[in-house]
């Protein structure tokens, strides 16, 4: 990864905690200052949904062209995006225990997100489970394939179908509010590519470790 | 893609299937054990349950079983049989014949279930066409992820725990739609009501179907 990529996400990170923390935002009902969250929680989501389309992709050229170095990449997308995704629910569930009254409530969108956090956590014990190197990424990019394509409908479709409680959802005050608000886009879009480019940034860390630790077994 | 092979294929399955009736037999078995425990725990001999616990015993059990019989496509087999398939099919061909046998499988199970659950439990069903498509569709739906799960779930060492542990997440969305169509159709509801359902299941289908066609070579290769 680029030298200045790194610099800037600190900087816009540094920049959105600031500005998320002091500049003023509207008042909505029940939400009131928990609006906040969108800086923080949001982000979360939409790197974990990047880091595993990263990941899947990996997966479709390790299966195209079986080179270890994609294997090593779709799982370090896949851990850094569980990591965004566990992020994600921490802080929903602190927004929730606020506004919602306790921090989980079935909400068909939590529900989701839980699904789809287990699903990647199905594909780590997966290959924890295969001994074989070549096979295990071989299957484990296969899994990882499938179990995108199926938990997009659970993100992305079924919380649509039904009544949801979620900002955004169902006439409750939410995404499309914040976008007329050109104070909250002011922190918002910064804070989704900074946060984006920390993930890629701990992406490119686990590589260069994984690189060098095989590295380090060749020698010996 | 030479549909007398597929053909060929599922005649070894049920003529191996009828010879080894103990299979057939013990899933029958589990599947009736299943309803007779929730009939015993549930005390319904004095109490009555709502037609959506009924469902999620239902599906429940439907779930149990499906995971469970078709895990067995490639879960046991013999290391042999494996690679005489492997000589004498292309995987694509291996893939659709087992799906469409494990549709079958499947969807023998469910009625069968059906008719238990209306047996022991009661059937709170109002709408039978919608609730039998809904079953066929579901059927479908679990084979085509489970089969492809089965492969993966086989190379491993702990395979049983694995198969339960990978499957679960990946059928949750059809089961959550089929639990969606079965109130309608428990409720009685207009047919133009569960169509959104029944085409989303659908979707899912060919989803999981058109990934399972295109991803088995990979797993088969090994």
């Amino acid at each position: 990864m680029k030298g200045w990529l790194k610099i800037s996400a600190v900087l816009l990170l540094v920049y959105v905690h600031t500005a998320g923390l002091l500049m003023d935002v509207p008042r909505l009902n029940i939400l009131n200052e928990t609006v906040r969250a969108l800086y923080f929680h949001v982000p979360m989501w939409f790197g974990m949904v990047l880091l595993y389309l990263m990941s899947v992709y990996y997966a479709i050229r390790y299966l195209k062209n079986p080179s270890h170095e994609f294997d090593v990449k779709s799982v370090a997308y896949a851990h850094v995006g569980t990591a965004f995704g566990i992020l994600g629910m921490i802080t929903g569930m602190l927004w929730a225990n606020y506004t919602w009254g306790s921090p989980w409530h079935g909400d068909p969108k939590q529900n989701g997100a839980a699904i789809a956090l287990l699903v990647y956590l199905a594909y780590f014990v997966l290959r924890g489970s295969l001994d074989n190197e070549e096979q295990r990424a071989r299957l484990s990019g296969v899994y990882n394939i499938f179990a995108f394509a199926a938990m997009i409908p659970l993100i992305f479709i079924i919380p649509r179908l039904t009544s949801s409680m979620h900002p955004g959802s169902g006439g409750n005050p939410g995404f499309n509010a914040y976008d007329l608000d050109s104070r909250m886009r002011l922190v918002f879009y910064p804070a989704v590519i900074a946060w984006f480019l920390i993930g890629l940034w701990i992406v490119s860390l686990r590589v260069r470790i994984k690189k060098l630790e095989e590295k380090i077994i060749d020698n010996e | 893609m030479d549909t007398r092979i597929i053909l060929q294929l599922l005649r070894k399955e049920f003529i191996l299937e009828l010879r080894r009736k103990s299979v057939i037999a013990g899933l029958g078995l589990y599947l009736f054990s299943l309803i007779f425990i929730c009939y015993l725990t549930f005390n319904l001999k004095e109490n009555v349950i709502s037609p959506y616990t009924w469902s999620a015993l239902f599906w429940l059990t439907i779930l149990f079983s499906v995971v469970n019989s078709v895990a067995k496509s490639f879960i046991g087999e013999k290391k042999g049989v494996f690679i005489y398939l492997y000589t004498v099919a292309s995987p694509q061909q291996i893939i659709i014949s087992k799906i469409i046998y494990n549709i079958l499988l499947c969807w023998l199970i469910s009625i069968a279930g059906y008719i238990l659950f209306s047996i022991f439990i009661f059937n709170p069903v109002q709408d039978h066409l919608i609730f039998l498509s809904v079953l066929l569709l579901a059927s479908i739906g679990f084979s085509t992820s489970l089969s492809l799960i089965s492969g993966i779930a086989s190379k491993a060492n702990n395979s049983n725990v694995l198969m339960a542990v990978l499957s679960f997440p990946v059928v949750i969305s059809i089961l959550l739609m089929a639990v969606r169509a079965t109130k309608n159709a428990l409720d009685g509801l207009d047919r133009a009501a569960s169509t959104d359902e029944l085409l989303n299941l659908l979707a899912i289908n060919c989803i999981a179907g058109a990934l399972g066609y295109i991803l088995f070579p990979y797993i088969w290769r090994s």
